[in-house]
């Protein structure tokens, strides 16, 4: 799981009013190297909840030196973008799991994939 | 009824036009049969196939016995469920002859329907080439052993009140009633208390069956312990081999209320599914008894025969030997189950499974059933068994059929704008997910099977329901689901599918969604679905498979079969078309569908499941490929050269693969799954030997068949069912390859 997937990721818990963002609880974490394409960096940045990113990264190790709030002008700040790069698409949870920051349900993270299935009582 | 069946047969003087219109349609009809794998006899025989005279016809055996038995004596008359044709065996080659001649062409009136019978020898009728499955080495069925007195009585014997069920029993036991007499079975160490007997002996009510049973010689002597269980639907006993240190060697096990399938186990891989009807008793002995393990899988749904009870041809209850299997839903079913206490140590042949003998006693105590809780909806539950378990069991070969993207759904991914979000929900093996490498692409599935598939491939992927996806609301510019929907049972969960697709999107947004079609021809186009009939061709356009006429045999009250060109825009459902009493039909494959809810094989090739995950020899296919390509193959190149999705660690699917990606052979259902090598027709669904939607791994038995449940759409209704949700409108719709089709964009604030 990228955290560009976390990111997306919610809990759906019944009762639940705030599963996001999913509390990431890493036994296996790696970083696999891929190729960097600022533009589809820059294009994804506004599509993302910045401080669950932030937050996710600082979990795992990867924080560098983010900022909590984004920066201004980032599409043309390739060091920026690298480091965004980084965290989106090259960090990966392979083992561990997520935690709903509400009900504290764990969804497991196994060889990468998170299940987020749900017994039949949660939904 | 059959006092009138004469009077129904129209003797009709024909004109000359009349004539020429039934020679077209008797040639319709034959070409028809041709397709179901049955072909004439050209010397007259004494089987005739009575092509109209079927159930799938809505004819009943008894009008059409009733008229076939004027020309003489039936030997067999064999009616597959939802076939519309019928075959029969006479006792004489004249009879047979006499019946050709008279019935062929005529009318014969059922209810409020008429149709026109036409006859054809035989050489052999399908049903006897099947290779019968032996029951275990003695077990014996009775069927009809009590009457339905006696099991009015019996059922009225058990006092369910009374409370000397011990807690122990009732603990390991959540999930079906059990009350035990004469002695207590305990299932803490699944033996009995031989000192201890209960006060409440085996009740009188039994004792007429039990001499009964002594005198045709089914016990020698009479049990004295007896064990009732009372199974509401979805309830079963986990697979065992009674204890045999607790028990003599005959165990009697009567069926009262309804009936179930149980499954009996060998331990060299032998399964055997046996239909024990209400009423019946079985009877367990020698190697039944000591060796095979017996156990009724928790289910609401059995595979049960479709054939007529009281056909001839229903001469074992193992179901391996049906042609044709249905569903039925399982009523409360209470067995008796009676036994004699053993008082020494047992000395049988078996010392692999005997605890007399050396070899751990069983296990104790038995893991209970999966539970499933009472208030949970059937819905869910039918596609638990016959959608998400299926899909698990078949991952991998059905990964291996599902490369080839269809071309209109790459289109809709690659009119993406750069750096969109998409989610995949229901991705499978997530073949679309590198479409397009510009967008962010996730998937998630309801098998983790096929999600560790897309996560080999270097996809993003995640394990959910597409009724509760557990992404962001509005937080995809793009979401697509491909042969998802027509897999939840009812319109609320079909609906509420469509619900979760809108949540997904941002405003503005789009959604594309496929379904399979009721409609499999359409605008006079067969489906590739209906011409990958004959595999050996899989890419075979022949014209003259677009001019099926046989009005005659099509499928009842489906008008829209043949839509006409001026569409409606007022869906109207199929009335209930062979949907009775709960019961789901087996689709035969690569036939026109003559019901929306349905059960659909699928062949599992064995010995594949590996060397066929990603099937690289791009040759095969590249026959195929040329002509198809054009649709997409521009678009495709372009990415199968470049790297794939810039999301990918791994190098990502081979080229091989990436080729093979744009093919665009077709839909879901133009794949190779439905095994070319089994028979179509009349036996092509058939080589199904399990009681489940899940097929029990047996080594000895051919390819292993499993059954998904779909509800395929008709013409209109996936329009419908999007219309009926608020801030959605429907873009556009089509028909695509027998599939119906819509993208759908989200209302802008």
């Amino acid at each position: 799981m990228k955290l560009l997937t976390h990111n997306m990721l919610t809990s759906h818990v019944k009762g639940v009013t705030k599963g996001y963002p999913l509390l990431i609880k890493a036994t296996e974490v790696k970083v696999n190297e891929v190729d960097f394409n600022a533009q589809f960096v820059s294009r994804m940045i506004p599509k993302l909840e910045w401080s669950a990113l932030v937050q996710a990264a600082e979990e795992l190790g990867h924080r560098q030196d983010l900022p909590a709030e984004l920066v201004p002008e980032y599409e043309n700040n390739e060091e920026f973008l690298k480091k965004v790069h980084r965290v989106l698409l090259e960090v990966e949870v392979i083992e561990g799991s997520l935690q709903c920051p509400e009900s504290g349900r764990e969804f497991p993270i196994s060889r990468g994939i998170p299940n987020m299935l749900l017994s039949e009582d949660e939904v | 009824m059959e006092a009138s069946v004469g009077n129904n047969m129209e003797a009709v003087r024909r004109s000359k036009e009349d004539r020429k219109v039934l020679r077209k349609q008797l040639k319709a009809s034959h070409t028809l049969l041709k397709h179901d794998g049955i072909s004439a006899a050209q010397q007259p025989t004494k089987s005739l196939v009575v092509a109209n005279g079927g159930l799938g016809n809505r004819v009943s055996r008894e009008e059409l016995s009733a008229a076939l038995n004027e020309m003489g004596e039936l030997e067999t008359l064999i009616m597959h469920p939802h076939k519309p044709y019928a075959f029969v065996t006479y006792r004489s080659e004249e009879s047979a002859r006499k019946a050709h001649t008279h019935l062929n062409g005529e009318k014969l009136q059922c209810g409020e329907n008429s149709v026109t019978l036409y006859l054809s020898y035989v050489d052999s009728v399908t049903c006897q080439e099947e290779v019968s499955v032996p029951l275990p080495d003695g077990l014996v069925l009775v069927e009809d052993f009590v009457s339905p007195e006696e099991e009015a009585l019996l059922l009225a014997a058990v006092d369910w009140s009374s409370t000397n069920d011990d807690v122990t029993a009732q603990k390991a036991l959540k999930h079906r009633r059990v009350k035990h007499y004469g002695f207590e079975f305990r299932y803490d160490n699944n033996n009995v208390d031989k000192d201890k007997p209960l006060a409440a002996g085996i009740p009188q009510e039994c004792l007429p069956v039990l001499e009964r049973c002594v005198k045709n010689k089914h016990v020698d002597i009479l049990p004295d312990q007896l064990t009732v269980n009372q199974y509401e639907s979805g309830q079963g006993i986990p697979p065992h081999v009674d204890t045999h240190s607790a028990f003599e060697d005959a165990i009697l096990s009567l069926s009262l209320g309804a009936k179930t399938v149980m499954e009996f186990r060998h331990p060299d891989g032998r399964f055997v599914a046996v239909v024990l009807p209400e009423r019946s008793l079985l009877v367990m002995k020698g190697e039944s008894r000591y060796l095979w393990t017996h156990g009724i899988t928790p289910r609401k749904f059995d595979m049960v025969p479709a054939c007529d009870p009281q056909s001839p041809a229903h001469t074992t209850p193992d179901l391996s030997t049906y042609s044709n299997l249905t569903l039925s839903k399982r009523d409360t079913r209470t067995s008796f189950t009676f036994r004699k206490i053993r008082h020494e140590p047992c000395g049988c042949a078996f010392p692999s499974a005997c605890d007399s003998q050396g070899a751990p006693s069983a296990p104790s105590p038995p893991p209970p059933p999966p539970s499933l809780p009472c208030c949970h909806a059937d819905a869910a539950l039918l596609e638990e068994e016959y959608v998400h378990r299926v899909y698990d069991a078949i991952a991998s070969h059905f990964s291996s059929t599902r490369h080839s993207p269809w071309p209109r759904v790459c289109h809709f991914l690659l009119s993406l704008p750069a750096g969109s979000v998409l989610a995949d929900v229901g991705c499978g093996n997530g073949k679309y997910l590198g479409v397009n490498p510009e967008v962010a692409a996730v998937g998630c599935d309801r098998s983790s099977a096929l999600v560790h598939i897309c996560a080999e491939r270097g996809f993003q992927a995640f394990v959910s329901d597409a009724l509760s996806v557990p992404l962001r609301t509005a937080s995809c510019d793009a979401c697509i689901s491909i042969a998802v929907i027509h897999h939840f049972s009812t319109q609320e969960r079909r609906l509420a599918a469509v619900r979760e697709l809108v949540r997904l999107l941002k405003p503005g947004g789009r959604a594309l969604i496929y379904v399979w079609a009721f409609e499999q021809e359409y605008n006079k186009q067969r489906s590739k679905y209906l011409k990958d009939q004959n595999k050996k061709h899989p890419e075979n356009h022949s014209a003259t498979e677009n001019t099926q006429t046989g009005g005659s045999q099509e499928p009842h009250g489906t008008s829209s079969i043949h839509p006409s060109r001026h569409l409606e825009d007022t869906y109207r459902p199929v009335e209930n078309i062979d949907v009775t009493d709960g019961k789901l039909s087996v689709h035969t494959n690569r036939t026109a569908f003559n019901t929306q809810d349905l059960l659909v094989p699928w062949h599992l090739k064995e010995g594949k499941k590996r060397a066929e995950e990603e099937p690289r020899d791009g040759g095969k296919k590249d026959k195929g490929k040329e002509k198809s390509q054009k649709s997409s193959g521009n678009t495709c190149s372009a990415y199968s050269s470049s790297s794939i999705a810039k999301l990918d660690c791994n190098p990502g699917p081979s080229a091989g693969f990436l080729s093979d990606m744009c093919s665009g052979s077709g839909p879901d259902t133009s794949d190779a799954t439905h095994s070319p090598d089994s028979k179509p027709g009349a036996s092509g669904d058939t080589s199904q030997t399990s009681s489940s939607a899940l097929k029990s791994e047996s080594e000895s038995s051919p390819a292993p068949v499993f059954h998904r449940y779909y509800h395929v759409f008709q013409q209109g209704e996936l329009e419908q069912l999007c219309g009926q949700e608020a801030g959605v409108k429907v873009q556009s719709s089509y028909h695509d390859q027998g599939n119906w089709c819509v993208i759908l964009v989200k209302d802008l604030l």
